[in-house]
């Protein structure tokens, strides 16, 4: 009798592990397989993605995309842009987002509640998009300026609050035994809860720095000037409007030939893109922390 | 501060006053209540004084007259929305897209980090683990790029796969009905490794006794997550998920934008209330009227998180947001 529910448990686990794997490896190839189709369209020959529309096994393998790129300079001075708003947006949005989430972490601070309820409120409820944008165009006059594509997002109130959820963990009697020694409470901040702080802020940080790196939102409602398009904005450019686009990264191009649009956006995209890939493996294990300590929030 | 320790060393009742009032407390920790100041001033800036702006859903808004100069008009930027017709459809679009979203994301998730927690060799499972978690850094601009290279009607992928085979090509771009699929597939694509973090964080969590104890016993491994696992999961799935039907009536526009683009043919069944809004405001410049929907939308946006919220708090206090 035990044997048999053995046997029968054994095929049952067999038949488990057959479908775990090719699950896992299935849902693995289709996670891979755009990155696939993009390095595959970046190297093809113009013509063959033409002829034989896109293939995730070219035959023709050329690198004129990547020539077009680098023969102008409207990919370099997008990356400036990006890169630019991405270490402004982060170095500026971790001051704001950390000096808030240390103030908010204290017990002392009478308001604490308050000042969180004021930060809460803005998740629940917001006065929608017009208004905001009437906003940041007529009022603060900040479109077509590099701020803009930073400023509006420099509190994220999730990262805010995943952040004083580290900042509790110091121990009050640290920040207490300072005080005795008579250090105020921007040198506690600066030289006790910072240092204390390392792998959050790198998290939270990593955090800004993906989103000021992917967003093309603000560009695509503030900026026209084509000097001050971030990389997204300039992908989005290259589907939308392709050949006059395509054009215009390489103006030198003698007349009449016809730039490789369509392997181009592929290159485009590897490039935007390629940092991220580069860097993913080391910081894997930071998002990872942060998605499970902030739990279901974010 | 040296102030106030001044006076209190001068009358014990002004100290009893002043103690409970906001002065005092302001300035005993008044380098605190200044390094929170760039933050509370940029959340009145940019959340708070757009509040304010919701009057131009009831108004005639004229650029030139301001928010404050342009004359009301009641409620005609509402009867206008909900009088078009289009209110029923980009709402239902929003929320039932939102809906497949969960669903799809939720069932193949949970599913992937039981069968990831399972895997005895480490190499492969932290190698497809990775793979699984890194569509969540690619932006949606790349997102519309690679939309185009499978499903474009002329040259996507598919269709030249489809004509290598002597099939007849799919016409992407004039089938609405095919679109909520490719957006469910996105969907997954993009945000399954990111739940799959989360849900094998939690199983981890588990204790191993349980599923110990249910081995010796004679359970097979379907058996045991279908009465060890996925009971215990449960809390974690039921707070995502109210969690995301808090946002039920927000769509991605990112998402929305970046895949659908502005091919009109697909609006029927794609178009949500965020990209409904971003076209009456850059294309149309209708201001009331995109002001009405999205005031609209904060309105069943507050209700949903406020309602969702009050669940969270009961199911687990701690995730909850207030």
């Amino acid at each position: 009798m035990n044997r048999s529910k053995k046997l029968k448990n054994n095929k049952s686990n067999i038949v488990y592990n057959i479908v775990a794997y090719s699950s896992i490896i299935l849902f693995s190839v289709f996670c891979l397989l755009p990155f696939w189709l993009m390095v595959a369209g970046a190297f093809t020959d113009e013509s063959a993605i033409i002829q034989n529309g896109y293939q995730l096994f070219p035959k023709k393998f050329s690198l004129a995309a990547f020539d077009t790129i680098f023969a102008g300079n409207r990919v370099l001075n997008s990356y400036k842009v990006t890169v630019l708003v991405t270490i402004m947006g982060t170095t500026l949005a971790m001051i704001l987002t950390s000096m808030m989430a240390y103030g908010l972490s204290l017990k002392t601070i009478k308001y604490r509640n308050q000042i969180s309820f004021y930060v809460v409120f803005t998740m629940l409820f917001s006065g929608g998009l017009v208004p905001w944008y009437i906003l940041i165009t007529q009022y603060l006059k900040l479109q077509d300026t590099i701020w803009v594509l930073f400023v509006p997002y420099l509190i994220n109130p999730w990262y805010m609050f995943l952040l004083r959820k580290f900042f509790t963990t110091i121990p009050e009697s640290l920040i207490e035994s300072a005080k005795i020694d008579g250090a105020n409470d921007f040198y506690i901040f600066v030289k006790i809860a910072l240092p204390l702080s390392l792998p959050a802020l790198a998290t939270i940080g990593l955090f800004y720095s993906l989103f000021f790196w992917n967003d093309w939102w603000l560009g695509l409602l503030f900026v026209n000037d084509r000097r001050l398009q971030p990389l997204q904005l300039l992908l989005r450019a290259l589907v939308s409007n392709l050949s006059s686009e395509v054009q215009a990264l390489n103006p030198n191009a003698k007349q009449g030939i016809i730039p490789p649009a369509y392997s181009v956006r592929m290159a485009t995209s590897i490039i935007t893109i390629g940092p991220i890939i580069l860097f993913y493996p080391f910081v894997q294990k930071y998002f990872v922390k942060g998605l499970t300590v902030g739990a279901v929030k974010g | 501060m040296s102030t106030v320790l001044c006076e209190a060393g001068h009358s014990q009742k002004k100290v009893k006053l002043k103690k409970n009032g906001i002065l005092y407390e302001l300035m005993k920790n008044k380098i605190i209540y200044l390094m929170m100041l760039p933050g509370i001033l940029f959340f009145f800036i940019f959340a708070y004084i757009p509040m304010v702006g919701v009057i131009m859903a009831f108004k005639d808004y004229n650029i030139k007259k301001g928010i404050f100069g342009s004359s009301w008009n009641g409620l005609d930027n509402f009867k206008f929305f909900f009088s078009s017709g289009d209110a029923f459809r980009i709402t239902f679009n929003t929320v039932f897209l939102n809906l497949l979203f969960l669903i799809f994301s939720t069932v193949i998730s949970v599913a992937l980090a039981i069968f990831l927690n399972g895997l005895t060799r480490k190499v492969f499972k932290k190698v497809t683990q990775s793979i699984m978690f890194l569509p969540y850094f690619v932006s949606w601009a790349i997102v519309g790029i690679i939309t185009q290279g499978f499903f474009a009607s002329e040259n996507g992928a598919i269709n030249s796969f489809l004509k290598s085979i002597n099939m007849e090509p799919v016409n992407w771009n004039s089938s609405p009905e095919l679109w909520p699929i490719i957006l469910v597939l996105f969907y997954i694509w993009k945000w399954c490794g990111y739940n799959i973090v989360i849900y094998l964080a939690t199983i981890a969590g588990f204790d191993t006794e349980c599923f110990e104890a249910a081995a010796i016993d004679g359970a097979s491994k379907f058996q045991q997550i279908r009465y060890i696992t996925i009971p215990l999961l449960k809390p974690t799935i039921i707070i995502l998920t109210l969690l995301q039907i808090g946002k039920i009536f927000y769509g991605d526009f990112g998402m929305f934008y970046s895949i659908i683009g502005d091919n009109g043919i697909l609006y029927a069944t794609t178009d949500v209330i965020d990209t409904y809004v971003y076209r009456a405001l850059r294309l149309m410049s209708d201001f009331g009227m995109a002001s009405a929907v999205g005031l609209y939308q904060s309105v069943m946006c507050f209700v949903m998180v406020f309602g969702s919220n009050l669940l969270v708090r009961k199911y687990q206090s701690d995730a909850a947001l207030f």
